[in-house]
């Protein structure tokens, strides 16, 4: 019963925090933002105090429930698991009783290792390494690198389908590479995990994961897990062999709370119902001085306290009609700064708080948002505007956020919100290089920074000036520039976002 | 063989039908083959034919236009550059040959049309048809719009190129394309300074051209020009856009056009056959509002839409043949239906279109693109026909809505704007990638002077686009 209750929850979460990464119309976001917002991590970084008791409390009360139902990635695990355990049974008829899991003690020192290094990097203000084992963010870069692709593809096809009967119940979205490390950090993660998974069921959780040490320290003291009935059990092991966590040592009746996520296998396995879900209270009293606070214990503790382009003209003359002029793709400039979403504070508020899940990535409907390449925001999301702007009725990527390094804004804050501010390259300009009139920024410029004055020494030719205290740095004006590959107008970005 | 299986298929019909397509004058027949004939299929009548009372030419009311020739599928890729359109030759073949077999006997192409291909085309399709070549007329144009190939030796070039596309060593019809676009002065230096009017002139005493003529959009002072000096140039035919909205409305889409009243009343007076194009409008008048089509409908539920076009234009006496862009085999077999023998318009009917029909279609603000391509390609890359296209076909749907923040919004008013909007927005990135959206236009204007309707391309772009801003921040 316990164990159905648990894969019911599990799918439930698992289902609607991949549909939070897939689905590109916001419909999802709106019901299920909050499906990412209790997550351990994300929760810890927004500072959501009463996120981040409440599931130590879930915990303190039921164990490591939280990785069992709530951490998307440990759902995946039990699916790679479950199919796994399933190939082998249909190998084997008998290989129920045979060795998939086997208990196996306690890493400790280096989960408290890794934790220890997770907390070190994250302190010294290097999420970008620290977040490659975060759980949330791990499996949100493989939903949105890997998943969200399938389902837009799936998507455009009914797409096309529905154009055919004239209807407009689906419609096409582009599907495209945002970054190509992003990708490969995603493939590798899901590899990685999936073999570990494949084989030894949760051992990712169990001696990696940052969350799952933390909870573990918490779920040590929990009140409630699985008990033996040493009256009914007859030493058999099978519960053992079936736990995903290695956690049950049968021969000495223990169960290593710390790595327990409470799936209920064992109890479900267990033919003389020898192990069943209740009080631990009485193993306590019968053990009763807790350790003092180990260095890791203060480590955490520490943690929490301180986290805190010209259309290259076809240039031949028009001699016949019709046919398309060749766009040639935009190339983005090199920015000084980087652009961080509208509502991410700051650079620095940012580069602290975002864990990089790309859940704001896999939500941007203008294709703005993408993975950043470089080493200290490895895969943060940064504004880059070759193939769309952002829009001013658009706040999608601040409702999303979990971690609260992009905070909640209205949509008329969004169009006061300075990210950065746009530059005239003269240089590419069209109305020098091509003697055309032009104003294309000006005549997009939501915030109507641009106005389009004669050059000093030639009236004839108009061109745009900025006016930089207006200017919210959209990107209208860059990704509507007919110059190509490079705009002749850019977007310099802020390192502190300031209202206009 | 082809002669006689081209005999074969006509066979059916009356024995006057299969000498038709051999240039019998017009056999005058009723239109009751029509009653056993099914919307798609030729009526088993014979063609109408007109005679050019210059040259005798037995030419077919329905006339080939070979402007919009259908290109193969395309792929079409998301980031908005898609290959290169290219001609379905084979389908192109088989539509020339079947318009032949129905005695369809007039070809009207251009060195500018399809990307330039369509001379090619055109001329590959009537040779592979097996027809000889005495049995059909071929019609081209010299299409020197652009500045540099206003020389003389641009000009000859243009020339000779037609005959070699189109596989002949003679025109039947030759045209000065498009004359009346930059008024007067286009006029002197495409064809009168640099002599290539003499030229043709010339080549038209040579037999190498055995109807001259031009072809009219735009400044009335040019069209009233080149007929006063009709005794000098002596056309022999003049090819305008008429049909039953720009009877007398064509000053209603646009003040600085000419009612087609007033041109064909100037040729009727002058005994100039006339030659017809856009009598669709570029198919606008058959993509109408639901209750227009009714309208129509109600009338002869068994005709097509284009049908009353068609017999509009046809039913002119002075009109020599009436041109048809038909992409699809639909189109023609249609066309054919209707010309086989067309069934003239009563007087009444005339004026019905005319008038109540033709002010109810301009009571819609459509913009008035005939997708002919002239303005294409624009040099930013942006597919303007698709563009204004698919604004015209929202506002015939209805899908062409805006909500005053002012007033207050009833729910079934918000609903309507959402439906709308949807429509409108995903239709849009379905009809165009978004590299070649509105939004990408700069208003250099190169396209407003190739505009045969005097369209204010970029003024309306931006206009479209406006009202896509506004869709978009209010959802």
């Amino acid at each position: 019963m316990l164990r159905k209750i648990r894969i019911t929850l599990a799918i439930i979460f698992w289902v609607g925090v991949t549909m939070l990464f897939l689905d590109f119309s916001g419909t999802a976001q709106h019901y299920l933002a909050w499906m990412a917002k209790v997550q351990f991590l994300p929760a810890v970084l927004a500072l959501n105090v009463g996120i981040v008791v409440g599931l130590i409390l879930l915990t303190l009360l039921f164990g490591r429930i939280y990785c069992s139902v709530i951490c998307p990635l440990g759902v995946m695990q039990d699916i790679i698991a479950w199919v796994s355990k399933r190939r082998m049974f249909r190998k084997n008829k008998k290989a129920k009783l045979a060795n998939k899991y086997s208990y196996s003690p306690t890493k400790r020192i280096l989960r408290a290792l890794v934790l220890l290094l997770f907390l070190v990097l994250m302190i010294a203000g290097l999420n970008s390494l620290a977040i490659l084992i975060a759980p949330y963010s791990a499996y949100g870069r493989i939903a949105t690198n890997l998943m969200q692709p399938l389902y837009v593809w799936i998507n455009n096809g009914l797409a096309t389908i529905a154009e055919h009967y004239d209807s407009y119940a689906f419609y096409s979205v582009d599907v495209w590479m945002r970054s190509a490390l992003s990708l490969g950090v995603a493939v590798a993660t899901l590899v990685i995990i999936g073999i570990l998974a494949w084989r030894g069921g949760r051992t990712y959780c169990n001696t990696i994961c940052p969350v799952g040490t933390v909870l573990g320290y918490v779920s040590h003291f929990s009140l409630l897990g699985p008990v033996f009935d040493l009256e009914k059990c007859n030493g058999c092991g099978l519960c053992a062999r079936n736990c995903k966590a290695s956690c049950i040592d049968a021969k000495n009746h223990h169960v290593d709370m710390t790595r327990c996520v409470t799936c209920g296998d064992c109890m479900e396995v267990c033919s003389q119902h020898a192990i069943h879900y209740g009080s631990r209270l009485s193993r306590w009293s019968g053990n009763s001085s807790p350790s003092s606070p180990s260095p890791d214990r203060r480590a955490f503790v520490k943690g929490l306290a301180i986290v805190g382009t010209g259309v290259t003209i076809d240039a031949v003359a028009k001699t016949v009609d019709g046919g398309l002029a060749v766009i040639e793709d935009k190339v983005n400039p090199e920015r000084k700064t980087p652009i961080t979403p509208p509502g991410s504070v700051s650079a620095k508020h940012f580069a602290q708080h975002c864990t990089a899940c790309q859940l704001c990535i896999a939500a941007c409907p203008n294709h703005v948002l993408r993975p950043s390449e470089d080493l200290e925001h490895l895969m943060q999301p940064r504004l880059e505007f070759d193939r769309g702007y952002c829009r001013p009725e658009c706040n999608r990527c601040s409702q999303v956020c979990p971690t609260g390094a992009i905070r909640p804004i209205t949509v008329e804050e969004r169009t006061a919100h300075q990210v950065g501010h746009a530059v005239w390259v003269k240089k590419n300009c069209l109305v020098l290089t091509d003697g055309v009139e032009c104003g294309n920024c000006a005549r997009h410029c939501p915030a109507g920074a641009i106005e389009m004055m004669p050059m000093e020494d030639n009236d004839e030719l108009w061109v745009p000036t900025v006016n930089e205290e207006k200017c919210i740095g959209c990107g209208a004006c860059e990704n509507l520039c007919p110059a190509r590959p490079f705009s002749a107008i850019y977007v310099e970005g802020h390192e502190t976002h300031r209202e206009v | 063989m082809e002669r006689r299986e081209f005999i074969k298929i006509l066979g059916t019909g009356a024995a006057t039908a299969a000498l038709a397509g051999c240039g019998l004058k017009d056999p005058s027949q009723s239109s009751q083959g029509k009653e056993a004939s099914d919307a798609n299929h030729p009526s088993g009548g014979a063609m109408t034919y007109r005679d050019n009372p210059t040259s005798g030419d037995h030419v077919s009311l329905l006339g080939y236009g070979m402007m919009r020739l259908p290109d193969k599928p395309q792929k079409t890729t998301s980031g908005g550059t898609p290959a290169p359109e290219e001609i379905d030759q084979a389908e192109v073949n088989r539509l020339v040959k079947y318009a032949l077999d129905h005695g369809v006997n007039y070809f009207d192409t251009s060195p500018a049309y399809c990307r330039g291909e369509s001379e090619r085309s055109t001329g590959e399709a009537l040779v592979a048809s097996g027809y000889p070549r005495d049995k059909y007329y071929i019609a081209t144009k010299l299409s020197n719009f652009s500045p540099e190939q206003w020389s003389f030796k641009e000009g000859v070039k243009m020339f000779e190129n037609s005959l070699q596309y189109l596989q002949t060593d003679y025109l039947d019809y030759l045209l000065l394309h498009g004359v009346g676009m930059g008024g007067m002065e286009a006029l002197n230096s495409r064809y009168i300074e640099n002599g290539l009017l003499d030229y043709l002139l010339q080549k038209r005493e040579e037999g190498v051209i055995r109807n001259l003529g031009f072809s009219y959009h735009g400044d009335v002072e040019v069209f009233d020009y080149l007929l006063e000096n009709q005794d000098k140039y002596k056309w022999d035919f003049v090819q305008i856009q008429m049909n039953y909205v720009d009877w007398h409305l064509a000053d209603e889409t646009n003040s600085r056009n000419t009612d087609a009243e007033y041109l064909y009343g100037e040729l009727d007076k002058r005994g100039i056959p006339v030659v017809i194009m856009e009598p669709l409008l570029g198919g606008r008048l058959v993509k109408m509002p639901n209750h227009i089509v009714a309208t129509l409908k109600q009338k002869r539920p068994d005709d097509s839409v284009a049908s009353w076009a068609f017999r509009y234009s046809g039913s002119k006496p002075r009109v020599l043949t009436v041109l048809s862009g038909m992409t699809y085999m639909e189109h023609l077999q249609d066309n054919v239906r209707t010309f086989s023998p067309l069934d003239p318009l009563t007087e009444e009917e005339q004026t019905w279109l005319e008038t109540e029909v033709a002010n109810l279609y301009v009571s819609y603000p459509t913009i008035p693109c005939n997708n002919c391509n002239y303005c294409m390609p624009c040099p930013y890359g942006l597919d303007i026909p698709a563009i204004l296209l698919h604004y015209n076909k929202c506002v015939n749907e209805g899908n062409v809505v805006e909500i005053d923040d002012e007033e207050e919004v009833t729910d079934d008013d918000l609903k309507k704007y959402r439906k709308a909007r949807r429509a409108f927005l995903i239709g849009y990135d379905r009809s165009v990638p978004r590299l070649r959206q509105a939004s990408h236009c700069i208003g250099c204007g190169r396209c407003v002077e190739h505009c045969p309707q005097r369209i204010n391309i970029p003024r309306e772009l931006q206009r479209i686009d406006n009202f896509v801003e506004e869709l978009k921040r209010k959802a």
